[in-house]
C-alpha cells in the first residue's frame, strides 16, 4: 500500500510539471499586460515600458519559464507583481477560509444528500421520491450565486441570523468562523447536494434490487440496517467517486461563492490575480489546485479499499 | 432577469421579519472606535509616489503627510511645513518643518528625508517634474530646514508640493525615498495620522490602519479641510474591507456589517436611498467620461472629423443612458475640459457641448472631411459596470454619423494592453476607447493627461498639438491665478480645435454610509474629520 502511495505521488510530479507548463504557456499567450494595469489608466507608454523592464516582462518565454521553474525547485513561488508579497505567504493567508469552506460544504452536502438519496430509492415512485427528485433537480439547476444572494437576503438581511459577507478567522474561535461560512457552504453545496442525492438514489435502486437485499429482508433484518449497513455500503464506490470528483466542482464553485460572500479565500485570490494578470500568483494557485486534485484522487483510491475489501493495490 | 435585477427585487420586497435577536451579527464597536469601510477598489500597491490610482492616494493620505495641503477651496496651506520664506528675487525658497514630526518607526522627520522624498516624487509626477526642471539645488540646511534654489521663479512651488490627485508628494524616511522611482517602495512608513498595519494586510480582502499616537496635528485655528489643517484621527482603527461585488457591499451596509461604502453601484442607489438608516453623498469632484481617439490612425488622424463629432455627442443622453435618469442628481452634462469645481474651470466654448446636437450636420462634415468608410474599432470593456453601456451609447453616436463601427468586447486588462498599440486596427490596434478621467487630475493643464499634445510621449492616443503644449508651459510660468485662468480659457478653445478627446459628461462617485457616521469630507475619503456615534 505504502509503495502504491509513493508511486502515485511520484507519478503526480510529471502531471504537475505539465500543468505548470500549460498554465505558464496560456498566460504568456493570453492578452493583457500587468504593467499596463499596474501603471493605471492614465499612464503613458513610457511609464508602462519602464515597469515592464523592471518586472522583466519582456524576457522571452523560455527564460521566464526557466526562471520560474528554477525558483520553484528552490521552494520559492516568487513575488506578486502588484503587492510585492511572497506568493507562498499570500496562498497560506488564504488557505484557511477556503479549506474550511470546502470542508463545511462537504459535510453539509454529504449529511443531507446521502439520507435523501437513500430515502428516495427506498420510497421509489412515491411522492417522497418525487419531492426529493424535484429538490435535487432544482438545487442542481440553480446557479450557486443565485442561491447565495437569496440566502444572504433571507438569513442575513431580513432575519439577521447570519452575516451577509466576510470571514472570521478560526483564531477568533471555531463557532464565529463556522458561523461566517454557513451561508456560503449551503450556497456552494446546493449544486453538490443535488448531484450526490441523484447518484445515491440511482445506485441504491440498483443495489436494493439485488438478491442479498431480498435475503436480508427474508431473514427479518431491520429495514434501517438493510438500507444503511448492507445496501449503502455497497453503493459506496460510485458515491465516493462522485464526492472525489465533486471536489473539483467545489474549487470552481468556491471562486464564485467567495466573491459573492467576500470571503478572503483562494478563489478570490485567483480571480483578482487573473483580472490584474498577476502571473506569479496565478501560477502558484494553479499549481496548488493541481496538487490538491492529485491528492484527492489518491485519497479516493485509498477509500475504495476501505469500503470494498475486494479492491487491493 | 440578471442577478442584479434579482437582488434588487429581493431587496425591495420585505418578506421576512427579524425573529431571533440572539443570532444577530455582532453590534458595532462601542463608541465607534473602529470604522469599517469599503473602498472603491483593492489596495494592492503601497507606494503613493509610484501609483496615481485613487485608492493608493487615499491610502497615502492616511499613512503619509505632505509639506503643504489644500483646503476645500483649493487654497494652499503649510502642512508638515511650519512656513516658508522667499528671497526677493523669488529664486530661493526656504521651508521650515514643524517641530515634533515623526515617522511611524519612531524616527524624527528631518529635512534630508523631505529632500530625498521630493527628488523621488519629482521623477514620477508631472507637476513635480516641472518643479525639478527649474530647481538648481535642493538641500537640507539643517534638520528642520530645506532650501530650494531655482533657475527661474516658480510661483507654484507650495501648490506643487501640495499636489493631490496624481502622484502624492509624500514624505518618507530618506532610506526608503532612495528607492528608484521606477520601483515601488517595500516599507510603508510615513508620518501621517494613521499607521498601516501591514501584518494585518490581506491583499484583495482587508487593509487595516491604526491611529498613530506620535502624530502631532497642526494647531491651526481653522477646522481640518481637505488635505490642510489639523488632521485628527477620531477612530482608533480604520478597517478597509475589499468587497468587489456591488450587491454584497450594499447588503453589508444595510445589515450594519460595515459603516461606509465609497462607491455605491448605480444599480443599488434606489435601494439604499429607500433605507432610512443609510445616507448617500455624491463626492464633490466628479469624474469625467471621455471618448479618446487614436490620433495616429485614420479616420481620427483627421482633426476635421474629430471636430465634426463635437456636434454629435449628447452628454445628457449618454449620462442618462449610462447611469439612469433616476440618478440624475449624481451626474452632470455640459462639462468641458476642466473640473467644474476647479479654480481653472471656464465656460468659454462650452456651447460646443451644450448647444442643440446636430447629427446630420456632423455626418455631412465627416463626409466632406474625406471619410472613406474606414473601419472604426471601438474597444469595449464589458467588465466595468458603467464603461460598457457608455461605450455602447457612444458607439451608437458614431454609427449615426455614418462611421463604420466595429465594437470589440474585452475585459479591462486586455483593453489596457491593446490600447498601447500604435498599429492600424487590423493589425491589433484600435481607434476609440472610453474611460474616465478623475476630476482631481483635471484641475490644471499640467496634471491633465488628456490635454497633452506631445505626440508619441503623450497619453495613449498620442495627439500632436503644439499650441496646447505651448499654453501648458505658459500656465506654469504664469505669475498669478488670474493669468492662469485666462490661459485655461485659451486651452479650452484650443482643445476644441485639436480635439484630443471629447468629454461625455461628469459623474460623481456616490458614497453610502450609515446614518451614525458624520462629518465626512466631500472631496474624497480622508477620514480626518469623520466621527461616528456608537
Amino acid at each position: 500500500m505504502l509503495s502504491h502511495i509513493a508511486r502515485r505521488l511520484l507519478a503526480a510530479l510529471p502531471v504537475m510539471g505539465f500543468v505548470a507548463l500549460f498554465v505558464f504557456g496560456l498566460l504568456y499567450l493570453a492578452p493583457g499586460d500587468p504593467a499596463a494595469i499596474m501603471a493605471g489608466d492614465q499612464a503613458t507608454a513610457a511609464d508602462i515600458a519602464r515597469i515592464r523592464i523592471a518586472l522583466k516582462l519582456d524576457d522571452p518565454f523560455p527564460i521566464r519559464f526557466g526562471n520560474w521553474v528554477w525558483s520553484l525547485l528552490r521552494g520559492d513561488l516568487g513575488l506578486s507583481l502588484f503587492t510585492n508579497q511572497p506568493v507562498a505567504a499570500m496562498i497560506v493567508q488564504r488557505l484557511e477560509p477556503t479549506y474550511l469552506l470546502m470542508l463545511m460544504t462537504l459535510v453539509v452536502s454529504v449529511t443531507l444528500a446521502l439520507p435523501i438519496g437513500v430515502i428516495a430509492a427506498w420510497k421509489h415512485n412515491t411522492s417522497s421520491d418525487r419531492m426529493v427528485m424535484v429538490f435535487a433537480v432544482l438545487s442542481f439547476s440553480v446557479p450557486s450565486f443565485v442561491v447565495g444572494y437569496l440566502l444572504a437576503f433571507v438569513f442575513g438581511l431580513q432575519l439577521r441570523w447570519l452575516p451577509v459577507q466576510g470571514y472570521v478567522p478560526m483564531s477568533n474561535g471555531l463557532w464565529p468562523a463556522v458561523r461566517s461560512l454557513i451561508l456560503p457552504a449551503v450556497a456552494l453545496g446546493s449544486v453538490y447536494i443535488g448531484l450526490l442525492a441523484r447518484i445515491t438514489r440511482a445506485t441504491m435502486l440498483e443495489v436494493l434490487a439485488q438478491d442479498y437485499v431480498r435475503t436480508a429482508r427474508a431473514k427479518g433484518a431491520e429495514e434501517r440496517k438493510i438500507l444503511f449497513k448492507h445496501a449503502l455500503k455497497n453503493c459506496s464506490v460510485p458515491i465516493i467517486t462522485t464526492i472525489g470528483s465533486g471536489v473539483a466542482l467545489l474549487i470552481g464553485g468556491a471562486i464564485v461563492t467567495e466573491t459573492v460572500f467576500a470571503i478572503p479565500g483562494l478563489g478570490r485570490l485567483t480571480v483578482d490575480a487573473i483580472l490584474r494578470r498577476d502571473y506569479p500568483v496565478i501560477q502558484g494557485v494553479i499549481l496548488l489546485f493541481s496538487f490538491m486534485y492529485v491528492l484527492v484522487n489518491l485519497l479516493v483510491d485509498m477509500l475504495y479499499t476501505v469500503f470494498d475489501p475486494r479492491i487491493r493495490y | 432577469m440578471n442577478r442584479r435585477d434579482f437582488l434588487k427585487l429581493a431587496a425591495q420586497s420585505a418578506v421576512f421579519t427579524q425573529l431571533a435577536p440572539f443570532f444577530t451579527a455582532p453590534a458595532h464597536a462601542a463608541g465607534k472606535k473602529e470604522l469599517r469601510y469599503i473602498p472603491e477598489a483593492d489596495l494592492n500597491i503601497l507606494d503613493p509616489v509610484w501609483s496615481t490610482s485613487t485608492i493608493v492616494q487615499v491610502y497615502g493620505h492616511l499613512v503619509f503627510d505632505t509639506l503643504y495641503g489644500f483646503d476645500k477651496d483649493y487654497n494652499v496651506h503649510p502642512q508638515m511645513a511650519e512656513g516658508h520664506t522667499v528671497s526677493d528675487d523669488k529664486l530661493q525658497w526656504t521651508i521650515k518643518l514643524r517641530d515634533g514630526l515623526q515617522f511611524h518607526d519612531g524616527t524624527p522627520v528631518l529635512a534630508k528625508d523631505c529632500v530625498a522624498s521630493i527628488n523621488r516624487w519629482g521623477k514620477r509626477d508631472f507637476m513635480g517634474a516641472a518643479l525639478l526642471g527649474v530647481v538648481d539645488t535642493l538641500t537640507a540646511i539643517d534638520d528642520r530646514t530645506l532650501q530650494f534654489k531655482l533657475k527661474k521663479p516658480f510661483p507654484l512651488l507650495p501648490m506643487t508640493l501640495a499636489t493631490s490627485g496624481s502622484n502624492m508628494p509624500a514624505i518618507m524616511p530618506e532610506r526608503i525615498a532612495m528607492t528608484s522611482p521606477t520601483e515601488q517602495i517595500r516599507e510603508s512608513i510615513g508620518s501621517g495620522p494613521y499607521r498601516f498595519a501591514k501584518e494585518q494586510w490581506v491583499s484583495g480582502s482587508k487593509a487595516v490602519f491604526e491611529k498613530f499616537a506620535g502624530y502631532k496635528p497642526r494647531s491651526d485655528s481653522f477646522a481640518p479641510s481637505y488635505t490642510a489643517g489639523p488632521k485628527i484621527a477620531h477612530f482608533e482603527k480604520i478597517v478597509w474591507n475589499i468587497i468587489p461585488d456591488a450587491s454584497t457591499a450594499a447588503a453589508a451596509l444595510q445589515a450594519g456589517e460595515i459603516d461606509m461604502i465609497e462607491m455605491v453601484g448605480a444599480d443599488f442607489l434606489p435601494v439604499l436611498k429607500a433605507d432610512p438608516n443609510i445616507k448617500l453623498m455624491p463626492r464633490s469632484t466628479p469624474n469625467f467620461a471621455v471618448i479618446r481617439f487614436n490620433h495616429l490612425q485614420p479616420p481620427f488622424n483627421n482633426p476635421a472629423i474629430r471636430r465634426a463629432l463635437l456636434k454629435a455627442f449628447d452628454q445628457r443622453a449618454i449620462m442618462s443612458g449610462t447611469f439612469g435618469e433616476e440618478n440624475a442628481a449624481f451626474w452632470q452634462p455640459g462639462v468641458g475640459f476642466f473640473s467644474p469645481d476647479s479654480p481653472m474651470t471656464t465656460t468659454v466654448g462650452l456651447e460646443a457641448f451644450t448647444s442643440p446636437r446636430d447629427v446630420k450636420k456632423a455626418a455631412e462634415e465627416i463626409k466632406a472631411a474625406g471619410y472613406n468608410g474606414e473601419r472604426v474599432v471601438v474597444l469595449d470593456p464589458v467588465d466595468y459596470p458603467w464603461t460598457h453601456p457608455c461605450t455602447l451609447l457612444a458607439a451608437d453616436t458614431l454609427k449615426k454619423v455614418g462611421l463604420n463601427v466595429d465594437i470589440q468586447a474585452m475585459d479591462w486588462g486586455t483593453l489596457m494592453q491593446r490600447r498601447l498599440s500604435k498599429e492600424p486596427a487590423d493589425k491589433g490596434g484600435w481607434n476609440v476607447f472610453l474611460t474616465a478621467l478623475s476630476g482631481m487630475s483635471n484641475f490644471n493643464p499640467v496634471g491633465h493627461i488628456g490635454l497633452r499634445g506631445n505626440g508619441n510621449d503623450a497619453w495613449v492616443g498620442w495627439p500632436t498639438a503644439p499650441r496646447l503644449e505651448e499654453l501648458r508651459q505658459q500656465w506654469l510660468d504664469a505669475p498669478d491665478i488670474a493669468t492662469q485662468k485666462k490661459i485655461c480659457e485659451e486651452i479650452q478653445k484650443q482643445a476644441l480645435i485639436d480635439v484630443p478627446y471629447i468629454p461625455l459628461g461628469g459623474f460623481a462617485t456616490v458614497s453610502g454610509y450609515r446614518s451614525n457616521v458624520t462629518d465626512i469630507q466631500l472631496q474624497r475619503p480622508l477620514f480626518f474629520t469623520m466621527t461616528a456615534k456608537g
